[in-house]
C-alpha cells in the first residue's frame, strides 16, 4: 500500500476492482465505511460476483474476470477524452513530457519487438530518446506527437465504451456510470482510492493490471494525497515482511536483487544498479544502493565480507534464469530434478496451481520437510483420503518429517502489515506438546549443518562456516538480537562527512536509519529499508502512542513504517509545484520556504526545492512512468491480454493466447484447455468465513462455513439442471473437483463479444484436514502458467466444466 | 453506582468488579406476580444494527461463539451463506442473506440482516414463561433467560413474536443472546457490537443510539435510500435491539423481520396469575422434572402439551390448597 | 413443599454449584454469589492480559490475549480468550470472523505437538524426537548439496547455485524469524527459495 489502512478515511472514492475488500480484509474496510459516512465517500465495486463488497457499495459494474486492463484503459481514455485530468499534477509528476524514440508501436495486440520463438520481446525500441547532455529529451507543452502523453492518447484509442462492453462484458451505461464516477477525482480537491488484491495479481497480465490503475490514478493526481494511492491489501499477515526482506529467489533484502550470472564481478553488479538520474537535479535514490550492499554483505558475513575481497560478492549464488520461483521449482519438482523440500507454513498442495501436477511433484522428491503449527495436506500428501486424495501411498517414497512449530500467540517479534507498519507483539501463551519456535528449527539444522562442514568440509562451505551467527544464545537467537541486526550498526566509529571531528556513531552503536550507513564496511544492516526500526532509541517497533494530530491518520508514534517512519508514499506530490497542498483541508507535508514539514515524514529530502526535484525519487526520471520503457516484459502501456484459458478470442489478434510473453512450460501448454470443452469462465477466490487453508482447522469458522462449494448464476443452473445445495462436478483439463451449488442472483451471465459467458465462483478453503467438511482447492483445476513479470500463477481466470452428480466418497478410490 | 455502558468501545478488565445486574436490578419476573420494584433505574441501553453498513462477515457469530462459550455443529452445505441454517442453543445469532431484486429500478441488492434476540421492551418470552424467574428483563432492557430456573417447557419460543429462542436438546433449557448481560454488568459491551468490523453493530444508550439511527438514516436518504428508518416495533414497546433499514416501509425483505410484530394473542391469553402461583407453589425441580418429561422431547409446543401443562397447572393449584 | 423457597436453596436444586464457586473465587460472599449468578460470572476476572497481533491477512489488527498464568513470571500461560485491543489505530477493537475466533485457532484438536516421521512408501507418522529429526534433515541437506551443489558455471564464473533443495518460507512468521530464514538458505546458495508473495 502506499498509504495506510487508516488514510482511507479521507478519501472521497472508493475503486473496489480486483479485490474483495469486506470479504478478505473486514477491519481494513472499517475505513470504507468511515469514508462513507462522515466524508459522504462513495464507493464502486467492479468484479464478476456481486460480493459481501458489492452489497454495501454505491454502484456495482460486472465485468469478466481477466478484462480489468480493457476496463481501465477505457476510463483513462474518457477521462482523457472528457478533459478530467489534473494537468499540472500530470504534467509535472508523470513522465507524460518525454520524447519516445521513433522505433515504438504497437500493433495487432503486440508491441514491437516481438519474437514469437523466444516468446520475449527485443525492447530496445521501448525507450526515451536522450539528448548530448545524457538526459531525455522532453516536450512540455505535450504537441509532440512521439512524447509519451501523444503515445498514450494513441494508445489509448480503441478502448471505447462500446469496446468495453465487448471485451468485459459490462454494458456500456455501467461503465459509463463508473467512469464518469471516477472521472470527478481528477480536481485537486477530491480523491479516489484503488483497493485492489489478488484478482488483479493471479493473471498471467497481472501487473499490467495494477500498472493501468497506477497511471489511471496518476492521471487523476491522486498518488501521495491523503485517501488516494495504489493499496495493494496483501493476503497474509507478513507477507510484506518477507517480500521487503528479500525471502524470494530473485530477491535479496530490501529490493537489492540477486546477482544473475552476467554479473561477473562485484563491478559489474553495481554498473547495472546504480542508477543515474535521467532528468537534471533528480535524486535517484538508487544512486545509493553501494551503501546498502556493503552493509548487507556485512550483516551476513562479518568480518569475512572486506574490500578486498569484494565484499564476499562471490558468497552469493548467481542466476542463470530470471528466478527460481515456485512454479519452476515445481516444474523441476515434476521433471525429477528436486530432491528435497522444505515446506515452512505453507501449503502447497492446496495453493499451488495444477494440483495433480504438484502432487506428482512431490512424489518425486526424496525427502519433505514440513513446519507448521497445524496438520497440513503438504505434509499428508501421500494419504489417500478417497476422492479427497486419490494417491496411491504405497507407491509414494518421499520421506515426510513434519515439524510443530508454535504459532502467533507463543511467540514475539513484529509483522509488516499492507501498509508497511512493523508492529511487534509478545508471547502470550505456552506452546502445545514439544511444538518449538520457527528461529529455533533454523538455527538448530544451520548449526548442524555448519558442524557437519566444519567436521567433513565438501562443496563450498565458506558461506556457511562464515556465516555471521553472534548470537548468546547460538541455539535459539532472540528476536531482539536479530531485529537489531535487521537495524543495523556502525562497526568502527562513524564520523560525520561534513564534519570529520563529530562522532556520529561509536563503533558498536545501532545506527539511527540508512542515511548512516556507509559502503565502505564501516558499517552493518541487514535490510537497509528497515533500518531505523530498532535503533539506540530503542525498539521503535513496539512503540504504541496512538496520537493522531488533527486526525489526519497518519499516527507517527505507533510501531514503526518502513522507509523512515513514512505512512505514505511518494507524499511530496500531495503538493503543487510550489510545494502547498493541492487541498488544504488533506495536508500532509508543505514547503515552508526552506525546509519540508507537516504530519508525516517527507517523502523527498526536507531542504530539496519543490520546483527542482521531483517526487517520485525512487525513480531516474523523478517522476512517474506513464510510459515504463523496458521494465516490464509484457509492455510499456498496459494491453488488452485475454486469459490463457479465455472463453472469448482476444478482440485484437484472434491467434494470440493469454500473455504473448508469459512462461508456458511444455507439459503445460498441453494441459491448457479450450472453450468448446470447457465454456465456463471459472474464477477462484476468499470467502470471509475462513482464511486460507488454517481456518477449517477452527471449530467455530468451520461452523460458519462447512463445506466446498461453487457458485453459479440461475440461469447457468437451470441450463445444466442443476440444483441448490446439489452436488456438482467441475473440471478443467487438469483435474476435477466435486462440491455443493450454490445458485444465486449474484452472479450473471455476461454478454462478450456477441457471446454469453457464463462465471463459475470457486472458494478455497477446502482440503481433507482440519474441523471442516472434507473438500476440494480449486487449484486442483487452475492452470500452471504465471505473470509474465513475476509468476504469479493464473488463479482468477480460468475454462472449466460443470455437471450434476453424486456425493464424493471418502474411503480408499 | 455504576451505571449502563455507553459503548463497546472498550477493552475488559481483568481485575475483579462487582456485577451491576443483579435481583435488585429486575423490572419483570416470569411467572412472578409480586416483584419489588427496583431499587435504581438503569439507564436503558440498546444495541443497533445497521443493515446498511453490515457486510455480512459473521464476525458477530464468531464473537458471540467465543465468548459464550457456545459449540455450534459443523452442518452441511445447502446452498446458502446462512451457516448455521437457523438460530440453535449454540448459536445466539445468525446472518440472514436474502438476494432482493429491488422493484423499483431492478437491481440487486443483498440484504443481510443479523437475527437474534431482540430485547423487547414488552417482551412476549417472558410473558409465556411459566417457570418462576427463568426469564428476567432488567430495568436497563436487558431481557435475560436464568437457565437454572428453566424448565424446557417452549412457551417462550411460542411467546415470542421474532422466533428467537432454542431449546437445548442436552440440557433442554431455552437459549438466546444475553445481550452479553455479563459483559453489560461490569460495564462493557455485547461481544458482537465489539468485534463488528465495520461497526454496523453499536452500542450504547437506548437515546444515543436512536440519535446514531437518525444520522445514518439522514446518510442513507442522501444515496437515494428515501425509505429508510429505524426499527424499533411498538407492537412490542419497542425494543433494546434494533435496525436500521435502508427499506424501513418493508422490514419482511430482510428475511421475513416482522413488519408489525405483536405478542401472540394465546400468550396473552392463557396465562394468568393463578398459573404464576401454581408453578411456584409446586417447586422449580418438581416442575422441572414433570415438564421435562413432558415437553423434553420435543422442542416446540403442540396443542396437546398445551392442554397436558393447563392440568398440571391445575394440579398443582390443587396441591397448593393442600398445602 | 413450601412456597417460600428461600434464593439459596432454590439455586442448589437448580444445580448452580459451579457458578457460586467461581464467584466465590472472585472475592464474593456466598450470599451475593446467590444474587450475582443472575448474570454469568466474568471470565476475564484475574487473567493476564498480553498484545499481539492477528496472523491471518495484513490488516494486522492489534489483540489482546487473555490467559490464565503469566510467562512473563515464568508460569505456564493458558489461553482462554481473545479480543480485538480498542487501543490500536487500525481496528479500534473490532476482528473479523476469523480474528474473533483465534483462541480455536490456537487451541484446534489439529495442531500439531511432537515431531513425526513419515517412512518411504509408509501409511502412516511416527512419532520422532527433535534430535532425530534435526540431525536427519542435516545430514540429507548437506549430503545432497555435497553431491549436487554447482560451484561455478562453464566460464569459470563462480555461481553457487544449490538448486536441488528448495524452501517455501512462511508468511506469517516474524521479519525476525525470516531474517534468520533468510541468512540460513541464502547462505547455503539455495536458490530455489521463495514465498507465498508470488501465490
Amino acid at each position: 500500500m502506499t498509504n495506510a489502512w487508516t488514510d482511507i478515511k479521507n478519501t472521497d472514492l472508493v475503486v473496489v476492482m480486483g479485490g474483495n475488500a469486506a470479504e478478505a480484509h473486514p477491519c481494513g474496510f472499517k475505513w470504507v465505511t468511515e469514508a462513507k459516512a462522515h466524508r459522504g465517500a462513495k464507493l464502486i465495486v467492479v468484479d464478476p460476483r456481486y460480493t459481501r463488497t458489492a452489497s454495501v457499495s454505491d454502484y456495482y459494474a460486472p465485468i469478466r474476470q481477466g478484462t480489468d486492463i480493457a476496463f481501465l484503459n477505457g476510463v483513462m481514455k474518457y477521462c482523457i477524452d472528457n478533459g478530467k485530468v489534473q494537468w499540472e499534477y500530470m504534467k509535472a509528476f508523470t513522465n507524460a513530457s518525454y520524447i519516445v524514440k521513433d522505433g515504438f508501436a504497437y500493433k495487432d495486440g503486440l508491441f514491437t519487438g516481438y519474437d514469437p520463438e523466444k516468446r520475449d520481446y527485443d525492447k530496445s525500441s521501448w525507450d526515451y530518446v536522450l539528448g548530448e547532455d545524457g538526459f531525455v529529451t522532453t516536450d512540455p507543452t505535450l504537441a509532440h506527437p512521439r512524447c509519451v502523453w501523444n503515445l498514450l492518447k494513441d494508445h489509448l484509442a480503441p478502448y471505447t465504451p462500446e469496446m468495453v462492453e465487448r471485451i468485459c462484458g459490462t454494458p456500456k451505461e455501467k461503465f459509463l456510470k463508473v467512469a464518469e464516477m471516477i472521472s470527478e477525482c481528477s480536481t485537486p480537491t477530491k480523491t479516489m482510492t484503488s483497493m485492489y488484491a489478488l484478482g488483479w495479481t493471479q493473471h498471467s497480465s497481472g501487473s499490467q493490471n495494477i500498472r493501468a490503475m497506477a497511471m489511471l490514478q496518476l492521471i487523476l493526481g491522486n498518488i501521495g494525497v491523503r485517501g488516494g494511492g495504489m493499496n495493494a491489501l496483501r493476503g497474509h499477515s507478513n507477507i510484506q515482511g518477507l517480500t521487503d526482506l528479500g525471502l524470494m529467489s530473485h530477491l535479496l533484502t530490501g529490493y537489492l536483487t540477486m546477482p544473475s550470472e552476467k554479473d561477473e564481478t562485484f563491478e559489474t553488479y553495481m554498473s547495472t544498479r546504480l542508477f543515474k538520474p535521467l532528468r537534471p537535479g533528480q535524486t535517484s535514490y538508487w544512486q545509493n544502493y553501494k551503501k546498502f550492499m556493503v552493509s548487507f554483505q556485512k550483516a551476513m558475513w562479518g568480518d569475512f565480507a572486506r574490500a578486498d575481497n569484494d565484499w564476499a560478492f562471490n558468497y552469493l549464488s548467481k542466476l542463470d534464469v530470471p528466478s527460481y520461483d515456485v512454479l519452476r521449482m515445481f516444474e523441476l519438482m515434476y521433471d525429477g530434478k528436486v530432491n528435497g523440500y522444505i515446506c515452512q507454513g505453507f501449503n502447497p498442495i492446496l495453493a499451488f496451481p495444477n494440483r495433480d501436477k504438484n502432487t506428482k511433484a512431490l512424489s518425486n522428491l526424496k525427502w519433505l520437510v514440513t513446519m507448521d503449527p497445524l496438520e497440513t495436506e503438504t505434509a499428508r500428501f501421500w494419504e489417500n483420503h478417497g476422492d479427497f486424495n486419490p494417491v496411491d501411498t504405497a507407491a509414494i517414497q518421499t520421506e515426510v518429517f513434519q515439524l510443530p512449530t508454535t504459532c502467533f500467540a507463543e511467540e514475539e517479534g513484529s509483522l509488516t502489515n499492507s501498509g508497511r507498519w512493523l508492529q511487534w507483539h509478545w508471547a502470550g501463551g505456552t506452546p502445545p506438546g514439544e511444538a518449538k519456535h520457527d528461529t529455533w528449527i533454523i538455527a538448530q539444522i544451520f548449526l548442524r549443518l555448519r558442524d557437519l562442514y566444519r567436521k567433513e568440509g565438501g562443496a563450498f562451505p565458506d558461506p556457511v562456516v562464515n556465516l555471521s551467527w553472534d548470537y548468546a544464545d547460538p541455539n535459539e537467537p532472540t528476536p531482539e538480537e536479530l531485529a537489531k541486526e535487521i537495524n543495523g550498526r556502525a562497526l568502527t566509529d562513524l564520523m560525520d562527512p561534513a564534519d570529520p571531528t563529530k562522532m556520529l556513531v561509536p563503533a558498536g552503536k545501532q545506527v539511527l536509519n540508512f542515511s548512516q550507513l556507509r559502503d565502505d564496511g564501516s558499517t552493518m544492516s541487514g535490510c537497509w529499508i528497515y533500518s531505523g526500526c530498532f535503533n539506540e532509541q530503542g525498539n521503535n517497533m513496539a512503540r504504541r502512542d496512538n496520537h493522531d494530530p488533527d486526525e489526519t491518520g497518519a499516527y507517527l508514534g505507533w510501531t514503526f513504517a518502513w522507509p523512515l517512519n513514512r505512512r505514505t508514499l511518494y507524499n511530496r506530490a500531495s503538493c503543487d509545484l510550489q510545494g502547498k497542498a493541492w487541498d488544504p483541508t488533506r495536508k500532509i507535508i508543505e514547503w515552508d520556504g526552506t525546509k519540508w514539514s507537516g504530519y508525516d515524514v517527507p517523502d523527498i529530502a526536507p531542504n530539496a526545492k519543490p520546483e527542482d526535484v521531483g517526487p517520485f525519487i525512487m525513480n531516474q526520471e523523478g517522476t512517474a512512468r506513464l510510459f515504463t520503457r523496458g521494465l516490464m516484459r509484457d509492455g510499456p502501456f498496459p494491453a488488452h491480454m485475454e486469459p490463457f484459458e479465455s472463453p472469448v478470442a482476444n478482440v485484437f489478434n484472434p491467434k494470440m493466447r493469454g500473455n504473448p510473453v508469459a512462461r508456458v512450460f511444455q507439459t503445460d501448454a498441453a494441459q491448457l484447455g479450450q472453450s468448446d470443452e470447457f465454456p465456463y469462465a471459472a474464477t477462484s477466490y476468499r470467502l470471509t468465513e475462513h482464511f486460507h487453508f488454517w481456518t477449517k482447522h477452527n471449530r467455530v469458522n468451520a461452523a460458519l462455513q462447512p463445506e466446498f462449494f461453487v457458485e453459479i448464476s440461475e440461469e447457468l443452473a437451470s441450463e445444466k439442471g442443476i440444483e441448490k445445495g446439489g452436488w456438482v462436478r467441475v473440471w478443467s483439463k487438469r483435474g476435477s473437483v466435486k462440491a455443493k451449488a450454490l445458485v444465486t442472483k449474484r452472479i450473471r451471465p455476461l454478454i462478450c463479444d456477441g457471446k454469453t459467458v457464463h462465471v463459475v465462483g470457486i472458494p478455497l478453503h477446502w482440503g481433507f484436514t482440519g474441523a471442516a467438511k472434507k473438500g476440494f482447492g480449486p487449484n486442483s483445476l487452475v492452470p500452471f502458467v504465471g505473470d509474465a513479470n513475476i509468476e504469479t500463477p493464473e488463479s482468477k481466470a480460468f475454462l472449466v466444466n460443470i455437471e450434476p452428480t453424486t456425493p464424493p466418497q471418502e474411503g480408499i478410490a | 453506582m455504576m451505571d449502563s455502558p455507553r459503548t463497546a468501545v472498550s477493552n475488559p478488565p481483568v481485575q475483579p468488579m462487582e456485577t451491576n445486574l443483579t435481583p435488585r436490578d429486575l423490572v419483570r419476573r416470569s411467572a412472578t406476580a409480586e416483584l419489588p420494584p427496583p431499587e435504581r433505574q438503569l439507564t436503558p441501553v440498546a444495541k443497533l444494527i445497521d443493515v446498511s453498513k453490515c457486510i455480512g462477515c459473521k464476525a458477530c457469530q464468531s464473537a458471540c461463539v467465543e465468548w459464550n462459550d457456545t459449540h455450534p455443529e459443523i452442518e452441511e452445505n445447502v446452498g446458502v451463506y446462512d451457516n448455521p441454517h437457523d438460530l440453535t442453543e449454540n448459536m445466539f445469532t445468525l446472518m440472514r442473506f436474502t438476494e432482493w431484486i429491488n422493484p423499483e429500478n431492478d437491481n440487486l441488492e443483498w440484504l443481510i440482516r443479523k437475527d437474534g434476540c431482540m430485547h423487547c421492551a414488552d417482551p412476549g418470552c417472558l410473558k409465556a414463561c411459566p417457570a418462576p424467574g427463568a426469564i428476567v428483563q432488567y430495568s436497563n432492557g436487558i431481557v435475560d433467560f436464568i437457565h437454572e430456573n428453566c424448565i424446557g417447557c417452549g412457551y417462550c419460543v411460542k411467546g415470542c413474536p421474532f422466533n428467537i429462542p432454542r431449546i437445548s436438546k442436552v440440557d433442554h433449557r431455552a437459549y438466546k443472546c444475553t445481550l452479553c448481560s455479563d459483559r453489560v454488568a461490569v460495564g462493557q459491551g455485547p461481544a458482537c457490537a465489539k468485534a463488528c468490523p465495520t461497526q454496523a453493530i453499536v452500542f450504547g444508550t437506548k437515546e444515543d443510539m436512536k440519535s446514531h439511527a437518525e444520522e445514518r438514516i439522514t446518510d442513507l436518504k442522501s444515496r437515494g435510500y428515501e425509505n429508510a428508518g429505524l426499527y424499533d416495533p411498538p407492537g412490542v414497546g419497542g425494543t433494546h435491539v434494533m435496525y436500521v433499514l435502508h427499506h424501513a416501509d418493508k422490514p419482511h425483505i430482510y428475511a421475513n423481520l416482522p413488519d408489525d410484530p405483536k405478542i401472540s394473542g394465546i400468550v396473552q391469553a392463557w396465562k394468568g396469575v393463578t398459573k404464576y402461583v401454581g408453578l411456584a407453589a409446586m417447586g422449580v425441580a418438581a416442575a422441572g422434572a414433570v415438564l421435562h418429561g413432558i415437553f423434553g422431547k420435543a422442542n416446540k409446543v403442540q396443542p396437546e402439551d398445551e392442554e397436558n401443562a393447563e392440568k398440571l397447572v391445575d394440579a398443582a393449584e390443587g396441591r397448593k390448597e393442600d398445602a | 413443599m413450601n412456597v417460600d423457597l428461600s434464593r439459596r436453596s432454590f439455586l442448589k436444586l437448580a444445580g448452580a454449584g459451579v457458578a457460586a464457586t467461581s464467584l466465590g473465587a472472585m472475592g464474593f460472599g456466598e450470599a451475593e454469589a446467590a444474587e450475582a449468578a443472575h448474570v454469568r460470572p466474568f471470565k476475564l476476572t484475574t487473567t493476564t492480559e498480553t498484545r499481539n497481533t492477528c496472523p491471518y491477512c495484513s490488516v494486522a489488527c492489534g489483540i489482546i490475549i487473555y490467559s490464565k498464568g503469566d510467562l512473563r513470571k515464568g508460569e505456564t500461560a493458558d489461553i482462554v480468550h481473545i479480543e480485538g485491543d480498542v487501543d490500536h489505530p487500525t481496528n479500534r477493537g473490532t476482528l473479523c470472523p476469523k480474528g474473533a475466533a483465534l483462541k480455536d485457532f490456537v487451541k484446534s484438536p489439529t495442531r500439531l505437538q511432537y515431531p513425526m516421521h513419515r517412512k518411504p512408501g509408509a501409511d502412516k507418522f511416527e512419532r520422532i524426537s527433535w534430535d532425530e529429526a534435526l540431525d536427519g534433515i542435516a545430514r540429507r541437506m548437506k549430503d545432497d548439496r555435497d553431491a549436487n551443489f554447482v560451484a561455478a558455471n562453464a566460464k569459470g564464473i563462480a555461481v553457487n547455485r544449490w538448486s536441488t533443495v528448495g524452501m517455501l518460507a512462511a508468511s506469517a512468521t516474524t521479519n525476525e524469524t525470516a531474517w534468520a530464514t533468510f541468512k540460513f538458505a541464502k547462505s547455503l546458495g539455495m536458490v530455489g527459495f521463495d514465498n507465498q508473495a508470488r501465490v
